[in-house]
Formats: structure tokens, C-alpha cells, sequence
């Protein structure tokens, strides 16, 4: 089996999710003897097709073109349907991105062919692929399977498959090849404009390493300054559950969960979040998960590491000096 | 300007699910609008008060979709169509999709609107297909619209903080950003109103879409915990200390 990988990058900055749904290729590629190929497109990104070279990859796919940058639905529909009739993969993995969203059903449509989108896990079955993802709002999971011929189009959920396990190529560099591909101005029909922030000091939580997240048990703004000291400490940024947000206390731009962003920080540190699954479809992949909550029923000790049934007001301060003393010394 | 909102119905958010199959026993739960398709269906009005024209509520399904339909309508939208199949859970979202857009073909429209996503399957590919099989331009993850000279300005939202402008001609079809809008309660004299307005019932087989799917969900079933909590207890100072020994030679953090 051939499967093709394709990253997402913007401006020259890795999406990191795309490694995420490189490491699930090779996983992938290693139980059912396939190789895989990488593909990166844009404009002026022959640096890191170089980068995704050193990974063990069979080939890279360099899609270079003046109108793939900025990105447009259109555009990457157009340029992308060549490369997979061209490249012929049996299956195509894209990371679970705002940006995938808005194009990949698209694509895979326009060659008759169907996408399993937001996958949390995928598992091979005598040789069948079973696709794992989430209905329900995570209520539930669902095993899905594709029907008919390939190619086959997939998708990861941010946190499904973890980057730092992208296996290095074995003896230097893949060999990276420029996809020939034609597209004209007139089959974009969008026009995308500037790039915005609402916030001045907006923060990208998906690269945070670790994120202190405070729920309804923070009960007021101007306890919010505690958490933040621990947040501190532990060289993290603090983030909210949608309520916390919603009130005002925190910006919309560090609220966790299925309205807001989708994380997987190496540790996750939840101060009196009970765990809605809208929540916690936002932070479930993360490495470490550590609650602390006054209910011992909290569905978020279901998905805890480490547990603490506890009064947050004393445990966080009390963190706080342990963390600024374990770092010191 | 004419707007087609597509609106799914979905189990009511505090339905006990008990799994049959690939499926949910849908005998003793109740069905609402889903959340997202809300914001769109109020987007859609709301442009309508802008700058006239007609609302249609369209939704897929069985014989009880039509209650979503009517609260579609109570809440100003004209009239509405109901493709109607009795498993329709069973599609993928390309025969969802497929299925739709048969059906918007037969109406003359400017705009299709959809929410992000659905609450029960969650495949949140809709708006996409649709434009892909009507070959519509489209954009998603929409946070404002503002229509002009026949194009629109469109606010999308991205990852991280970040947004977007972009301009889209007109027809298109647009996925809606929950959030984007407050939506409004349905009124008395709405539902009065919904009363006389036409819900018309296309047999979703009659649509001539090819019954294969690309893909299907083989079961469902409530996730298995994957994590194992280790409690750490003591008074507040004996925790801080246990925790940050996990962390530093365990999770490997600090």
C-alpha cells in the first residue's frame, strides 16, 4: 500500500499536527509493509520539504506554486486532485485542521471518494484498516471502515498520534520531487484577505508544552491570579473551559474544547474542571493529564494521570511553592 | 436573496444513548435542532431581514424531522422541504451530501448555509460536499457576513486566534461558526404563523442519488477508559510535594 501524507504549513511555519499524522502513516506503514510518502504545499517551502526529507519517508512531494499561497479551498482542491492522480496512493492522511476541514471532503469528493474525517485512532485488522473516531460528541466511539476502491482519505484529530515518534530516515534524506501541476487564477474563486488577530497577546496553546486550565471551580475572576502563579511556575499558559470564557474572565482565544482549541500539551493541569466531554474533546490527548477537583465524581478523573480530590485554594498555592522549589534546586 | 439553511435533526443533548449496532435506540429519546445548524439558520434570517428575499429550512431524515422543520419556521424561515428516508443515519456524509444537493438543485437560491457540524455523527463535512457537488465556491468556519454588489466579505475563523477576511462571489455555500450570532426563540405568533407554511416532502429515493457509500461505520460503543488515575491525598503541602515528584521523574515535565 502507498499511503500519502499531506502536511500543513502557513507562511513557512509547520502546522505540528502534521507530524502527528506522520507518525500515524508510519505506524501505519510499519503494520501493513506500505510505504509513505510525504507532500508539502506552497510557495517558497522548498526548506521544508528538506526538513520533511530527513524523516523515513520513501519520497517527498514538493507542490510549489504561486497560487497555493495564500491558501484557498479552490486552489489546494485543484492542485492536490493532480497530485493524487498522479502520485496514485491507496490512502491519503491529513492532520484534522480548520484547513482540512475546509477543503479535503472537497477533494476527495471530486475523485468520486469519500474522507473518514477526525480520526482518534486507527488499527489494522487482519488487513483491514478500522478507523477509529468519535461520535455523540465523544459520548461514544465509532469503528469505521472505508467501502469501495481507493484512494481512501483519512484525517487525525490533533493528539491522536504523537509527533516527538516520527521515525528519522534510516540513512540521511529522502529523495524530494517537485509535483508538476497546473492551476490558473480563474479557478479560485475565493478571495482571501488579511490575517487578523482579535487580541494583541494572542497565544497559540497548541505549541504550549504545558497549559494550567481553570473550570467553574475558579468561582471568581479575581481568583484567576493563582492559577496563573502556578502557571508561572511551571513555565505553562493558562487556559479556561468554555464557561470561564463565556463570562469574560479569560479571552475566547485560551478557552479548551470543542468551540474553542483543540490541545495536546505535554502535561495538562485541570483546577476545578469537571470534565464535559466539550471540554475534553479539546485536551484528551494530551501526555499527562493531572485534576484536581472538589468531586471525586468528576468525569474528568476519567481521563486523570493524577488525581487530587481536593480544595483547588489550597492545592494550588501550595503547588505552586513545591514546583518554584523543585525548579530552583 | 434566497438562502437554503440546511438544519439536522439530532438526539436532545440530555438523551440517555443506548447503543444498537452501529446506531442508537431511537425509541424512547427526544430530537431537537442541532445546536450548530441553529446559528446558521439565524445567520440566514438575519441576512433576510437585510436584504429580503426568502428562507428555507431544509432537513433530512424521518417522519419526525418535520417538527425541526416547523421550529424552523416558527422562527421566520418560509417554507420548508423535507427529503425523507427512514435510514438516513445509515449514510455517509458523500450520499448525505449527494442527497442534499439533488435537492437544492431543484430550487433557485444565492446561499447555502450549514452549521459546523452535527452533534450525533459529527463528520462535519456537509458544506463542503455540497459545494463540491454544486460546484459552488465555499468557505467555512464563518464568523461574519457582510454582503455587497453580489459578493460577500466573508470572517473566518482559523486556528490558534487567528481570523481571516476573504471575499466569495455569490451563489456559494457557507459552514457557519457556532457562536457566531445569538439565536432567537421561536414566538408565539411565529408559531402561530409556522402553521400556514408549506413543508414540502421529497421521498429522498426519487432524488436518483446512487446508493453506495464510501464509507461505513461498523459499530459504536461507549469508549473504553484508557487511563488508569493514580489519587494522590494528604494535606494540601504532602500533595504538592507527591505531584511534583510525578511530575519531574514520571510525566518528566519539570
Amino acid at each position: 500500500m502507498k499511503i500519502l501524507v499531506v502536511t500543513e504549513q502557513r507562511q513557512g511555519k509547520w502546522n505540528n499536527t502534521s507530524f502527528e499524522t506522520l507518525a500515524a502513516a508510519q505506524t501505519i506503514a510499519r503494520e501493513t509493509s506500505s510505504s509513505v510518502v510525504a507532500a508539502v504545499a506552497g510557495k517558497g517551502i522548498a526548506a521544508l520539504a528538506g526538513e520533511l526529507a530527513g524523516k523515513n519517508v520513501a519520497e517527498v512531494l514538493l507542490i510549489e506554486h504561486d497560487l497555493l499561497e495564500p491558501y484557498t479551498a479552490d486552489g489546494f482542491c485543484v492542485a492536490l486532485k493532480q497530485v493524487v492522480e498522479s502520485a496514485k496512493p491507496d490512502l491519503v492522511l491529513l492532520p484534522h485542521t480548520y484547513q482540512v476541514r475546509d477543503f479535503a471532503p472537497k477533494l476527495a469528493a471530486s475523485l468520486g471518494k469519500g474522507m473518514i474525517g477526525d480520526c482518534i485512532g486507527v488499527r489494522n485488522d487482519a488487513g483491514k484498516l478500522v478507523f477509529v473516531r468519535q461520535m455523540f460528541q465523544g459520548k461514544t466511539a465509532a469503528d469505521v471502515v472505508f467501502q469501495g476502491a481507493a484512494p481512501w482519505f483519512a484525517s487525525f484529530q490533533s493528539g491522536a498520534f504523537r509527533a516527538d515518534l516520527v521515525a528519522p530516515h534510516p540513512s540521511g534524506q529522502a529523495p524530494v520531487n517537485k509535483a508538476g501541476i497546473s492551476l490558473s487564477p480563474g479557478q479560485i474563486r475565493t478571495k482571501p484577505l488579511e490575517l487578523f488577530r482579535e487580541a494583541k497577546q494572542a497565544v497559540d496553546l497548541t505549541q504550549a508544552p504545558i497549559i494550567v486550565a481553570i473550570g467553574r471551580g475558579i468561582k471568581a475572576p479575581e481568583n484567576i491570579a493563582q492559577a496563573e502563579a502556578l502557571a508561572k511556575a511551571l513555565g505553562g499558559e493558562i487556559a479556561a473551559s468554555r464557561p470561564i470564557c463565556d463570562e469574560g474572565w479569560l479571552p475566547m482565544e485560551r478557552q479548551i474544547g470543542s468551540s474553542g482549541q483543540t490541545v495536546a500539551p505535554k502535561l495538562y493541569l485541570a483546577l476545578g474542571i469537571s470534565g464535559a466531554i466539550q471540554h475534553v474533546v479539546g485536551m484528551k490527548g494530551s501526555r499527562t493529564v493531572v485534576a484536581i477537583n472538589k468531586d471525586q465524581n468528576a468525569p474528568i478523573f476519567e481521563i486523570a494521570d493524577y488525581g487530587v480530590v481536593g480544595d483547588i485554594f489550597e492545592i494550588m498555592p501550595a503547588l505552586t511553592e513545591a514546583v518554584e522549589k523543585a525548579k530552583a534546586g | 436573496m434566497n438562502i437554503i439553511v440546511c438544519i439536522k435533526q439530532v438526539p436532545a443533548k440530555d438523551a440517555p444513548l443506548a447503543i444498537a449496532g452501529n446506531w442508537i435506540k431511537e425509541a424512547d429519546i427526544g430530537f431537537e435542532m442541532n445546536e450548530p445548524d441553529s446559528f446558521a439558520l439565524e445567520e440566514a434570517l438575519r441576512l433576510k431581514e437585510k436584504h429580503g428575499g426568502e428562507v428555507v429550512a431544509l432537513s433530512m431524515g424521518p417522519e419526525r424531522v418535520k417538527q425541526t422543520i416547523k421550529e424552523a419556521l416558527a422562527k421566520g424561515a418560509d417554507r420548508g422541504i423535507h427529503v425523507a428516508d427512514e435510514n438516513f443515519h445509515q449514510l455517509d456524509p458523500l450520499g448525505s451530501a449527494s442527497s442534499l444537493a439533488a435537492a437544492i438543485r431543484k430550487e433557485k437560491c444565492d446561499l447555502v448555509l450549514t452549521g459546523l457540524q452535527s452533534d450525533d455523527h459529527g463528520f462535519g463535512q456537509t458544506g463542503v460536499l455540497l459545494a463540491g457537488l454544486l460546484d459552488l465556491p465555499h468557505a467555512t468556519i464563518i464568523m461574519q457576513i457582510e454582503v455587497q454588489d453580489g459578493k460577500m466579505r466573508l470572517k473566518r475563523e482559523l486556528e490558534a486566534g487567528w481570523f481571516q477576511w476573504m471575499e466569495c462571489p455569490l451563489p456559494a455555500v457557507l459552514s457557519i461558526q457556532s457562536g457566531i450570532n445569538k439565536v432567537r426563540y421561536a414566538t408565539l405568533k411565529g408559531i402561530m404563523a409556522a402553521k400556514k407554511k408549506e413543508i414540502s416532502t421529497i421521498p429522498r429515493e426519487s432524488l436518483g442519488v446512487a446508493s453506495e457509500t464510501t464509507q461505513r461505520v461498523e459499530r459504536i460503543y461507549v469508549p473504553t477508559k484508557s487511563k488508569k488515575t493514580e489519587f494522590l491525598t494528604g494535606a494540601p503541602k504532602e500533595i504538592a510535594a507527591k505531584l511534583v515528584e510525578k511530575l519531574k521523574f514520571e510525566a518528566r515535565v519539570i
